[in-house]
């Protein structure tokens, strides 16, 4: 290759020797073009860095004076009444309840959506396997108040009998207590079901692509050997696409973490008095569902200030998981490539 | 132990399209035969449908009859599963399971037929892997991944892990295409002493591959292009690379065409 200026990637030939490709310093060219690219693309990189400072920095400022000013540990206490002149606030409610919603919708979720990406991509034939991958991709164009008040109005009725039965039967066990609730569809139960139906999709689409990538020398390799569908799955297919259902099952946590309009409709809040329960049966408030319960009502600094330490909160839980997911998925490409 | 085989006017398709038309022929057990014929004529087909790995593409499917000791491969009571851990196969790639260690690579098979006794499972494994020609190289090593053997180590890893569940059959396609000089020999050596147990079948585009390794050779040809490819000529391997009866074969192996 010359090293004369003007030299671009379109004079590379496309090479499958694994020789990496052109950077992007020896790719360019000093031309008008490039440059206004150049620029744009640096300045809007810049930009988005700087909106993201900006809004951290902000959110911090906001939170810290609230919370110097917090009478009750934020991080251990039950208590919320932010404002007046002895605010008391924690976490402990909010976090409870953000964390046992999610966890019901994982533990549906992400056995359901891999078996729903095995179906599509190792057992349906061809002509289902295709509509079926978009029936469940449209899941995931549903507006998540639309699930909400479907839970209310329709499945939550559905749901009643289910979580009676439960409560019969494992009543006994401090996780399905029957916690005074009126009806099973303001449950932590029942918003972790309409989560998981909401994230469903994420899982599904993503354990599907990772499935379909499993090498045929792989599948064949196994069913060379006397493997039965089901076994070969299990030999070629599953640890092949571990990481993949891995960082599936984070991001779908992710959004499952954060999702306020669904959750804010179905639960329903807690007396403050009431004693701390372990029921999946108990209702309750997440982060997300708390703050926007409240919105209303951010009339001084203060207060104001403690629903955004209470955001912050939900930021770094959210962050963790898609940090986690990330460095699941940079090890899966080291591995495959 | 090893079986003789048996294929009677086996026509095969995918779908609709008719890849190989008529082919007979009979392998003897403890022998070494080889396909050879250039590119698209159907050898790596015909290969497939001997342990019934072809019905595995969408599509595809076989006409006429293939008998192991007189038993009916693709009779209806047949589960192909059975064919599959009677008779081995081993790629042109090779592709050991990228997560599994050395060992649990060999012992996939035994694990897939319920074994679970692990003093069974390492007797197993090293004797598939002495039989390998293997063992001195990983013997230090056997929980590392597979994938990080060199091409040659990762065919031979590939034979053990075939002949570890005792097949009657071995097939082979093209297993050193994708391997050095040095490995190519390591991969012959070893098919020798496969034959003192195992009926072979090895496809191969190296002539003098097959003339080493082979007791008989198989020339497979298309008529023409488009049409379906079909077995020439099948004799001993001598006779083949010396004296061959058709036309076809003579033009092939002195290079004449394909
Ligand atoms: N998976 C497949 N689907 C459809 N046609 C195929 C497939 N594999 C091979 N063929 C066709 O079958 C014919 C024989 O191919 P193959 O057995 O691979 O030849 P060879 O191994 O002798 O090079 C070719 O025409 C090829 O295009
Ligand atoms: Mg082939």
């Amino acid at each position: 290759m010359s090293s004369i200026t003007g030299h671009s990637v379109t004079d590379e030939l496309p090479h499958d020797d694994g020789r990496p490709p052109l950077d992007a310093d020896k790719a360019g060219t000093g031309r008008l073009g490039d440059r206004i690219f150049g620029g744009l693309a640096t300045g809007s990189g810049i930009f988005v860095i700087a909106l993201v400072t900006l809004v951290g920095v902000f959110l911090i400022a906001q939170a810290v004076p609230s919370l110097l000013n917090n009478n009750a540990n934020f991080l251990t206490s039950r208590e919320w009444v932010p404002s007046g002149t002895d605010p008391r606030f924690g976490i402990v409610d909010l976090l409870w309840a953000t964390v046992v919603t999610s966890i019901i919708a994982m533990l549906i979720a992400v056995p359901l959506g891999v078996s729903v990406a095995l179906f599509i991509t190792q057992y349906a034939p061809s002509w289902l396997s295709r509509p079926a991958a978009a029936l469940v991709d449209l899941l995931a164009a549903v507006p998540s108040i639309v699930y909400g008040f479907w839970g209310l109005k329709v499945a939550g009725d559905y749901f009643q009998p289910v979580a009676k039965f439960t409560d019969t039967v494992l009543g006994w066990l401090p996780f399905f207590e029957w916690g005074g609730r009126p009806s099973a569809k303001s449950t932590l139960a029942f918003a972790g079901i309409i989560l998981a139906i909401m994230i469903l999709p994420i899982v599904t689409a993503i354990s599907r692509e990772v499935f379909s990538q499993v090498p045929t020398a792989h599948k064949e390799g196994a069913l060379a050997l006397g493997a039965t569908k089901w076994e070969m799955i299990r030999t070629a297919v599953l640890p092949f696409g571990k990481p993949g259902v891995i960082s599936a099952a984070m991001l779908g946590l992710g959004r499952a973490l954060g999702e306020t309009l669904a959750v804010t409709l179905l639960l329903s809040a807690l007396n403050p008095s009431a004693p701390f329960s372990f029921s999946i049966f108990g209702g309750g408030e997440t982060f997300a569902s708390r703050i926007a319960n409240d919105a209303g009502e951010f009339d001084s600094p203060q207060k104001t200030g403690a629903y955004i330490a209470a955001g912050l909160v939900l930021f770094i839980l959210t962050f963790i998981v898609n940090a986690a997911a990330r460095v699941v998925i940079e090890r899966r490409k080291a591995f495959t490539e | 132990m090893a079986k003789r085989i048996d294929v009677k006017d086996l026509d095969i398709y995918y779908g609709d399209f008719k890849a190989v038309e008529g082919v007979s022929l009979t392998v003897e057990p403890r022998s070494v035969t080889a396909f050879i014929g250039p590119s698209g004529c159907g050898k790596s087909t015909v290969l497939r449908t001997l342990n019934r790995m072809h019905e595995v593409i969408p599509g595809g499917r076989v006409d006429g009859t293939i008998s192991l000791d007189d038993q009916d491969l693709y009779a209806s009571s047949m589960d192909p599963v059975a064919v599959r851990r009677t008779v081995g196969m081993v790629f042109q790639r090779p592709n050991p399971f990228p997560t599994m260690s050395i060992r649990d690579n060999v012992a996939a098979g035994l694990k897939l037929n319920g074994v679970k006794n692990k003093k069974q499972l390492d007797e197993v494994v090293e004797k598939s892997l002495k039989g390998a020609n293997l063992w001195n190289e990983v013997k230090d090593r056997l929980d590392k991944p597979g994938a990080g053997l060199s091409g040659g180590q990762q065919q031979r890893l590939c034979i053990a892990r075939a002949i570890a569940v005792d097949p009657q059959v071995l097939l082979m396609d093209e297993p050193c295409s994708a391997l050095d000089p040095i490995s190519t020999l390591a991969i012959e050596d070893l098919i020798n002493e496969l034959k003192s147990k195992y009926t072979v079948v090895i496809v191969t585009h190296n002539m003098q591959q097959a003339a080493r390794v082979s007791d008989q050779t198989a020339f497979f040809n298309l008529k023409a292009t488009g049409q379906p490819g079909r077995l020439v000529e099948v004799d001993d391997t001598q006779k083949i690379f010396s004296n061959p009866t058709e036309q076809a074969t003579e033009d092939y192996i002195s290079g004449r065409f394909g």
